[in-house]
């Protein structure tokens, strides 16, 4: 049983049913019917994708022979292997994939959806968010916008830079630039924390004019008074904020005794992605509890490892199979230009070429990227979602093409 | 590697001054990192987040953020900024001998 039908949820499915066959019944609980292709969300605060387009049926990505049951999850009990769904059916499982994965919590946040929430105060990591924000954006003249990431974990940890870098080359366009001061809050000592990205990036946000405010850990947003303010008094003022709330587990999580860690994402072995609670359940993409990032890319190399170890623990044989944290994202940075980054657990971000020494350019913008960044739309429907393979790009992280030395600190 | 010699003994850092190899501290090392890190005097409530913190390094692999540590150290986000100021995550995982907190990128 997969809870769950996101990205990580419909690529296991999908893995789990070509791999295993008929000799498992898959089903995938989801508590609604509508998928929607989260990366796109970035782009429509800027007028670049529709909402509509973003959204496709989660039913229709499963491979025929997957089962698919709308309903809200409940709570999972880990001693009678059994998921509780919301209208009080209760269905047994064997083995359970949690991919329920992250939620927002912006009720967390004092004042954050409070007065201006929606007006002055906004967020792109909804659908709705993206939208409202977008008829904001149209109307907004000039002024101070603020773009804040309150703490992390967050999904996909580079969309609020990539939006203050997107929202620098959006007011260039409307003429407006010089109208407009763009800062960036970050409760992280750096835009950049890893040391060749801090070399290699550093610049980046500085030629666009972008401030750059850190370790800010805001405590409460004003929106009325138009000031984000941290947990240590200091204030930043502004005219529009784009605040990435808070994110949590499925509240679902909470209700299961053992299942979760304070925040409701899952403990797991980070290289088995078997969960610490049982060993008939296994965790991929936001969900987990572990040190990768949550990003679409990485619940798709994940997805090799979870179904190999699915299929030995079936067959009662050790869980061979080994996730090395791999991460790969571009970076939009405007002006149709885009980053590409591709790391693990082990590497960070090195320059060089991706996947190999004649490829895309690592940590440096290019058109070229740009042109990736918008064909992971497609790789998303077409090959992530059915769980295959992108064609030369393997699920460990590559080393042919990066280039070490550049992190030898002198 | 740079090297830093607390309570008489050599430890590996990182160039950020966090341990490398977290079972080379010791508790007698936290008083001189923190003096160090410019955190002054450690009192009970320090200790309270800095076992915590060594804690949840062994059970996770990972130091915990400010919004876990509010929410299950038993010290609250306000009063962590008042003992660690700037970065109570960052500063309290120096102190306790464990890496620094994972960003992304
Ligand atoms: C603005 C933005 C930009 C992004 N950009 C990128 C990018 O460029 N590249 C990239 O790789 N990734 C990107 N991501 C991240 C990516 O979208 C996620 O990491 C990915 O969707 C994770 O997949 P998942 O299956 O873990 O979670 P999801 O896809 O979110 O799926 C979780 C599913 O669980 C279901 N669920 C939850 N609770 C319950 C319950 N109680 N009962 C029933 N069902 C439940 C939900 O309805 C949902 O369908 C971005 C995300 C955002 C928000």
């Amino acid at each position: 049983m997969v809870l769950g039908g996101g990205a990580g949820g419909t690529l296991s499915a999908n893995r789990l049913h070509r791999q295993l066959g008929a000799e498992a019944d898959i089903v995938v609980v989801d508590a609604d019917d509508r998928h929607v292709y989260q990366p796109g969300l970035l782009f429509v605060p800027f007028g670049m994708a529709r909402p509509a387009d973003l959204v496709r049926s989660r039913s229709a990505q499963l491979r025929p022979g997957v089962g698919f049951r709308q309903a809200v999850v409940q709570q999972v009990d880990l001693e009678a292997n059994e998921v509780g769904l919301a209208d009080g059916t209760s269905l047994a499982y064997d083995v359970l994939v949690v991919a329920s994965g992250a939620v927002l919590l912006p009720e967390e946040t004092e004042g954050l959806t409070g007065p201006g929430w929606g007006d002055t105060v906004h967020t792109f990591y909804s659908l709705e968010g993206a939208a409202l924000l977008s008829s904001a954006l149209a109307r907004f003249e000039g002024g101070r916008v603020v773009v804040a990431m309150i703490d992390m974990p967050i999904k996909c940890p580079v969309a609020p830079l990539e939006f203050a870098l997107l929202a620098d080359s959006y007011f260039s366009r409307r003429h407006i630039r010089d109208k407009v001061s763009l800062t960036y809050v970050t409760s992280l000592d750096g835009a950049f924390t890893k040391p060749v990205c801090n070399r290699q990036l550093s610049g980046l946000l500085a030629d666009k004019g972008i401030d750059v405010v850190t370790e800010f850990n805001t405590g409460t947003v004003d929106g009325e008074g138009r000031r984000l303010i941290s947990y240590d008094d200091r204030e930043v003022p502004f005219d529009l904020a784009v605040v990435v709330p808070l994110h949590g587990g499925a509240a679902y999580v909470g209700r299961s005794p053992g299942l979760g860690d304070e925040l409701g994402f899952i403990p797991a072995d980070e290289a088995t992605l078997q969960a610490k609670a049982a060993p008939n359940v296994f965790v991929i993409g936001d969900a987990a509890g572990i040190a990768a990032t949550k990003a679409g890319s990485v619940a798709h190399f994940e997805g090799e490892t979870l179904v190999a170890n699915v299929g030995h623990y079936l067959r009662g044989e050790p869980l061979a199979a080994r996730f090395d944290g791999h991460t790969n994202c571009f970076i939009e940075s405007g002006h149709r230009r885009a980053l590409l980054i591709d790391y693990n657990n082990e590497t960070e971000p090195l320059p060089g070429h991706f996947p190999g020494p004649i490829g895309l350019p690592l940590l440096k913008e290019s058109r070229l990227n740009h042109l990736g960044k918008l064909a992971f739309e497609h790789l998303y429907w077409r090959v992530l979602l059915p769980g295959r393979d992108v064609p030369g790009v393997g699920a460990a992280m590559p080393r042919a093409g990066k280039r070490p030395e550049a992190a030898i600190t002198t | 590697m740079p090297t830093r010699t607390y309570a008489d003994i050599e430890v590996e850092v990182d160039a950020e001054g966090f341990f490398t190899d977290p079972s080379t501290w010791q508790e007698g090392m936290a008083p001189e990192i923190a003096r160090e890190a410019g955190v002054g005097e450690l009192t009970d409530r320090h200790w309270q987040v800095i076992k915590f913190m060594r804690h949840q390094y062994e059970e996770s692999g990972s130091g915990p953020t400010v919004r876990v540590l509010g929410k299950t150290s038993g010290v609250g986000i306000k009063e962590l900024y008042q003992l660690f100021p700037r970065g109570p995550a960052k500063l309290a995982a120096r102190i306790a001998g464990i890496p620094k907190p994972r960003g992304c990128i």
